[in-house]
């Protein structure tokens, strides 16, 4: 079965919670596996924080979250109108981070990439940033 | 938020909250900070067992507090973690960083900040 829906909400960080909290409860119809569930929720939680700290430096912004379903296949997409990232490929690299005085390890994609199976990001100086990210859930089945 | 303490024989056991993430990491830090600079002790123990989320805003708490505290020359291990806990350790590689004790006693004076 196929399904959709879009979060839109104000880039505050009391958001974040809500945001990992409403993904997984409309991929519960897929009945993912616990440890599945929060793959997905850290790794949501990771882009929507990135959007609010960095995307838009703590001020004002909207961030958009849609995710959709296609039987067992999962796509959480991201998307903030903040300050986009010019050197995408260096800022994936583990460990890199622009705020380290904020104590910000760089581990935020080194974790959608452990995560989920795909992750892509898309974004343009000044423009703002999408970020993808894709799981097919029931891959495993380690866990029985 | 209401974070609890335990100081006893020289350690300092933090119980870390149900959820770690960037809306609560500051208030975290500052609190963590505040109670090592009035217990001086020389051990610091990171308690998970409430902890059912930690994310890469954890990651960086746990990084500073530990960069703080060694340079003090103490030594810091963390203790209860649950499996997604310890998967968010092992990517990271933070488990290199913090040794993952086993069991911890629980008895002790409490000492609660706010
Ligand atoms: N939505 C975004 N808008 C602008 N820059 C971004 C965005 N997301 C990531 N970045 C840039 O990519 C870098 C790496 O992001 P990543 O999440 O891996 O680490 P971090 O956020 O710096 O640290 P951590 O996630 O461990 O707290 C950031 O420091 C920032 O420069
Ligand atoms: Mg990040």
């Amino acid at each position: 079965m196929e399904n959709r829906m879009r979060l839109e909400f104000d880039a505050v960080s009391v958001n974040e919670s809500f945001a990992r909290v409403a993904v997984s409860a409309f991929f519960a119809q897929l009945n993912p596996t616990v440890d599945e569930i929060e793959d997905v929720k850290t790794a949501v939680s990771e882009a929507v924080t990135n959007s609010i700290i960095h995307g838009y430096g703590e001020k004002e912004g909207t961030v958009v979250v849609t995710c959709t379903y296609h039987d067992k296949d999962s796509e959480v997409v991201v998307i903030d109108e903040g300050v986009g990232i010019a050197d995408i490929e260096k800022s994936m690299e583990p460990f890199f981070t622009t705020k380290p005085e904020l104590e910000r390890s760089g581990m935020g994609f080194a974790f959608m990439e452990a995560f989920m199976d795909e992750v892509s990001v898309e974004s343009e100086p000044l423009k703002g940033t999408k970020v993808t990210m894709k799981k097919r859930f029931g891959e495993r089945k380690l866990e029985e | 938020m209401r974070q609890s303490y335990q100081c006893k024989n020289g350690q300092l056991i933090v119980e870390m909250p149900k959820e770690i993430d960037h809306h609560c990491a500051k208030e975290l830090r500052e609190d963590i900070d505040r109670m090592i600079e009035i217990s001086h002790v020389r051990v610091l123990v990171f308690d998970f067992s409430q902890t059912e989320f930690m994310d890469s805003s954890g990651i960086g708490v746990l990084i500073g507090r530990c960069r703080n505290f060694g340079y003090s020359g103490g030594s810091v291990q963390a203790v209860h973690l649950n499996d997604r806990v310890k998967k968010i350790f092992m990517v990271s590689g933070l488990s290199k960083l913090i040794p993952i004790g086993t069991e911890q006693e629980r008895a002790g004076g409490r000492v609660d900040g706010e």
